[in-house]
C-alpha cells in the first residue's frame, strides 16, 4: 500500500475576476521532500503558495494533510504550517527580540529566542527596535522563525529576497535539517538552490492567460 | 455528492447565460405592463382622482412619492439579500443583481426626497424639516452610497462585489436600529409647529390610483433591474462563446439593415 | 504559537500603541482642539454653549473615533502581520474583538475620562457630566466595534480613509441619537437611564455581531 503523502493537493484551480491564473495544480508532497516553484514573474507563485495556506480560498480542487481534507482538519493544519511571505510581518516599534516571540511558539524559552535571533547573524540587536534595522535585516528577523518554528510544513515565499550569501547558506542549512527531521518546504525563488534532490515544480499560466497577450 | 445534484436548478438559476435569455423572452410583456400601467396610474392620480380637501391639487405628488419611497426601502432590502447569496453560493449573478440594484436604489432614493421636498414646500412651506421620515430617507441614500462607493474603490472586480455584499448586509441589520431610533430622537424633538403625519384615512377614489401606481413603480423597478444586470452581465461576460456570437448576430442584423 | 486568541492582540496592540504614544494620543487631542473651537464659532456665552455642548461633545468624540480607525487593520496589512494573524490556527473573531478591545482602551477610554474638562469648559450644567461619561463610555466602544467593520472593509484600499467615514457615519447614527439623549435627559432633570440601557443594549448586539462581520470581511477582501 502506498504511503499518504505529508501533502496532497489537486487539481487546485483559483479564479480571480474571471481571469484563470494557472493550469490546476496537482502534485504530493512527502516528508522530507522540498519544492522550488518556478515560474516567470506573475505566474501565480505567490498565489499558489497563499492558496496552499488557505489563506486564499480555492475556485474549485483540494489540498489534502496526511490523506485528509483541510477543510475538515483546518486547525491542525494551520497548526503545523508556517508561512513566511513577501511581507516579513515586523513590527517596527518593537525589538527584533519581542518580534521573534511573537512569531514564536509559546513555548519558546529566552535563550532559544536569542540563539535563534544569532543564527540568523542578529547577536547584539536583540534590543534594538527594528525601525533602525535595515530591509535584509527586518527579513531576518523573519527568518529567525525557521530555528523556533515547531511547524512540519515550511512555505517560503522568496526567502532570500534582500539577503546576503553568507546568510542564504546558513538558512539552506536550516532547511536541510528541517528536511532530515521529516518535514517538507515549498519555496518560491529564483537562485539555484545548493541542496540535494530539490523538486521543481513549474507553474504553467493558464491557456486563456496567453490567448490574451 | 449526491445533494450536489439536488441543486442543479439553483445553480442554473445562478447561470448569467441563463438568465440573460429568460429575462430576454419576457422583457416585451414587461416594458408593455410597465408603461400601461404608468399611464394609466398616472393619467388616473393626475388627471381624474378627487383633488384633496386641504391641499388641493399639490397632494397628487404622492402618486409618485409614496411608491418610489416604498421600493428605495425594499431596494434595499434586495439588495442586501442578493449579496448574502452571493457570498453564500458564490454566485455571480447575484453579485450583478446587487450591484445593479444600488444606483437604481440610489435613485430612488434621491427621487423620494426630492418629490417630498417639492411636495413640502407648498404644503408646509419649506423645503426641508428634521421629520423622523425625511431623515431615515436621507440616512439610507448614504447607505446606499456607501455600498456604490466601495464597490467602485476596488480594482478587482471580485473585491468590490464581496466587500460592498457584507456593507450591505451590515446595514439591513442596521436600518430597523436606524429607523427605530431616529424615530425615537424625534419624539423627543418634536417642533409643536410642524406635523408631518398624514391623513388617517385615505378616499377610496384616491386609494386606487395610488395602488396602481406602486404596482406600476414595482414592475417599473423589476424592468430596470434586468435591464442593469442585462447590462452588466454582457460586460462581466465579454469573453464567453455565447456573447461573443450575440454580437456577432447583431452585426449581421445591422448589416443586413443597412443594405435594406 | 503566542500570537493566538483575545489577549495576545490585546496587549500587543497595547504595547505597539503605548510605543507610538504621540500617534496614540493623537484622538485626545483632536477631541481637546475641537473644543477650542465651538465657542470661538459659535459663542462664549455659557447658556449657549450649555445647550449646544451635549451634542457637540458627542460629535466631538464620534469625529476623533473615526479619525483613528483607519489604521486599526492598516499596518497590520502594510506589513504583512494580518496575513499571518488570518493563518493562525484561531477562530478570527477572538483576535479581532482583542484588537477592537485595544483600540477602545487607547482611544474611547481616554476621551471619556477628559470629558468633563471639556464639560467644565463648555459649561455643561454638573448633572450631565456622569451621564456624559457613562454614555461615552459605553458609546465609543459601540463606535469602535461599528468603526472596525468599515476599517476591514476598506483595509486593502490605499486611500481607504475618507471612504471608511462615507460608510460607517451613517450606521453611526444610533449611537450618537441615544448617546447624546442620555446626556440631554440628565440636563432636562429626568432619569438617564433609560438611554444608556438601550446604548448598552447596542453594545451587546455589536460585541455579538461586529466581529463576525469584521472577520469576515478582513477574509474575503484583504486577500485580494
Amino acid at each position: 500500500m502506498p504511503k499518504t503523502p505529508l501533502l496532497s493537493v489537486d487539481r487546485l484551480f483559483f479564479e480571480r475576476d474571471d481571469c484563470n491564473i494557472f493550469e490546476p495544480a496537482s502534485f504530493n508532497v512527502e516528508a522530507g521532500d522540498i519544492v522550488q516553484i518556478e515560474g516567470p514573474n506573475g505566474a501565480g507563485k505567490t498565489t499558489l503558495l497563499r492558496l496552499l495556506t488557505s489563506a486564499l480560498q480555492p475556485t474549485s480542487g483540494s489540498i489534502l494533510f496526511s490523506g485528509e481534507n483541510i477543510t475538515d482538519c483546518h486547525y491542525e493544519y494551520l497548526a503545523s504550517l508556517l508561512y513566511i511571505g513577501h511581507q516579513p510581518a515586523v513590527k517596527m516599534t518593537l525589538s527584533a527580540e519581542e518580534n521573534l516571540r511573537w512569531m514564536s511558539p509559546a513555548t519558546t524559552s529566552a535563550p532559544e529566542i536569542d540563539a535563534a535571533l544569532a543564527e540568523v547573524g542578529l547577536r547584539g540587536y536583540e534590543d534594538v527596535p527594528c525601525y533602525s534595522l535595515s530591509a535584509g535585516q527586518h527579513r531576518r528577523v523573519a527568518l529567525a522563525r525557521l530555528f523556533t518554528t515547531e511547524a512540519k510544513i515550511w512555505f517560503l515565499d522568496e526567502p532570500f529576497t534582500a539577503i546576503d550569501k553568507q546568510g542564504v547558506d546558513i538558512l539552506q542549512a536550516r532547511m536541510g535539517s528541517h528536511l532530515a527531521a521529516g518535514g517538507c518546504i515549498l519555496l518560491s525563488t529564483h537562485q539555484d538552490l545548493a541542496m540535494d534532490k530539490v523538486r521543481k515544480y513549474s507553474i504553467e499560466p493558464h491557456s486563456d492567460r496567453e490567448q490574451q497577450q | 455528492m449526491a445533494s450536489n445534484r439536488d441543486w442543479t436548478w439553483f445553480y442554473r438559476l445562478g447561470s448569467p447565460r441563463w438568465f440573460y435569455e429568460t429575462t430576454g423572452r419576457w422583457l416585451p410583456w414587461l416594458w408593455t405592463l410597465t408603461l400601461l400601467l404608468l399611464t394609466t396610474g398616472l393619467v388616473w392620480g393626475l388627471g381624474y382622482a378627487p383633488q384633496d380637501a386641504k391641499q388641493g391639487n399639490s397632494f397628487r405628488i404622492i402618486y409618485l412619492h409614496v411608491p418610489v419611497s416604498f421600493l428605495a426601502l425594499a431596494g434595499y432590502y434586495l439588495m442586501a439579500i442578493a449579496g448574502a447569496i452571493g457570498l453564500i453560493w458564490k454566485m455571480k449573478l447575484s453579485y450583478m443583481v446587487m450591484k445593479s440594484a444600488a444606483p437604481i436604489g440610489a435613485a430612488l432614493t434621491f427621487l423620494a426626497l426630492f418629490t417630498g421636498a417639492v411636495w413640502g414646500k407648498p404644503t408646509w412651506g419649506t423645503y426641508w424639516v428634521w421629520d423622523a421620515r425625511i431623515t431615515s430617507m436621507l440616512i439610507l441614500l448614504f447607505l446606499y452610497l456607501g455600498v456604490l462607493a466601495l464597490q467602485y474603490a476596488f480594482h478587482s472586480q471580485e473585491s468590490g462585489n464581496k466587500a460592498s455584499a457584507i456593507l450591505a448586509l451590515v446595514g439591513t441589520v442596521n436600518i430597523p436600529i436606524i429607523y427605530k431610533s431616529v424615530d425615537w430622537w424625534y419624539t423627543l424633538h418634536q417642533p409643536a409647529t410642524i406635523k408631518l403625519t398624514s391623513a388617517p384615512s385615505m378616499h377610496i377614489d384616491m386609494f386606487q390610483p395610488l395602488l396602481m401606481m406602486i404596482i406600476a413603480l414595482y414592475c417599473f423597478y423589476a424592468l430596470a433591474l434586468i435591464l442593469f444586470t442585462r447590462a452588466e452581465i454582457l460586460q462581466r461576460e465579454r469573453k464567453a462563446a455565447w456573447v461573443c456570437e450575440l454580437a456577432l448576430q447583431a452585426d449581421k442584423v445591422a448589416a443586413w439593415e443597412a443594405e435594406e | 504559537m503566542s500570537n493566538i486568541g483575545f489577549t495576545a492582540y490585546l496587549k500587543r496592540d497595547l504595547l505597539l500603541s503605548y510605543r507610538r504614544l504621540g500617534e496614540a494620543a493623537s484622538p485626545l487631542m483632536f477631541f481637546l482642539l475641537v473644543s477650542i473651537l465651538i465657542p470661538l464659532g459659535v459663542s462664549p456665552d455659557p447658556e449657549r454653549l450649555a445647550e449646544l455642548a451635549p451634542g457637540m461633545m458627542w460629535v466631538m468624540a464620534l469625529l476623533a473615533t473615526l479619525l483613528s480607525t483607519e489604521g486599526l487593520f492598516a499596518t497590520d496589512h502594510q506589513d504583512g502581520s494580518l496575513e499571518q494573524m488570518l493563518i493562525a490556527p484561531q477562530l478570527l473573531a477572538l483576535p479581532v474583538l482583542g484588537k477592537v478591545t485595544a483600540h477602545w482602551l487607547v482611544t474611547g477610554l481616554p476621551l471619556t475620562m477628559v470629558s468633563p474638562l471639556i464639560g467644565l469648559m463648555l459649561s455643561l450644567p454638573p448633572v450631565a457630566m456622569v451621564p456624559m461619561m457613562a454614555s461615552l463610555a459605553v458609546g465609543t466602544a459601540c463606535l469602535s466595534l461599528i468603526g472596525a467593520v468599515g476599517a476591514a472593509l476598506t483595509v486593502s484600499l490605499r486611500k481607504g480613509g475618507l471612504l471608511l467615514s462615507i460608510l460607517v457615519i451613517p450606521l453611526y447614527i444610533p449611537v450618537i441619537i441615544f448617546g447624546s439623549a442620555a446626556v440631554q435627559t440628565a440636563v432636562d432633570g429626568f432619569n438617564w437611564l433609560g438611554p444608556l440601557a438601550i446604548l448598552a443594549a447596542m453594545l451587546c448586539a455589536a460585541i455579538a455581531l461586529c466581529p463576525l462581520a469584521i472577520a469576515g470581511a478582513l477574509r474575503l477582501v484583504s486577500s485580494n
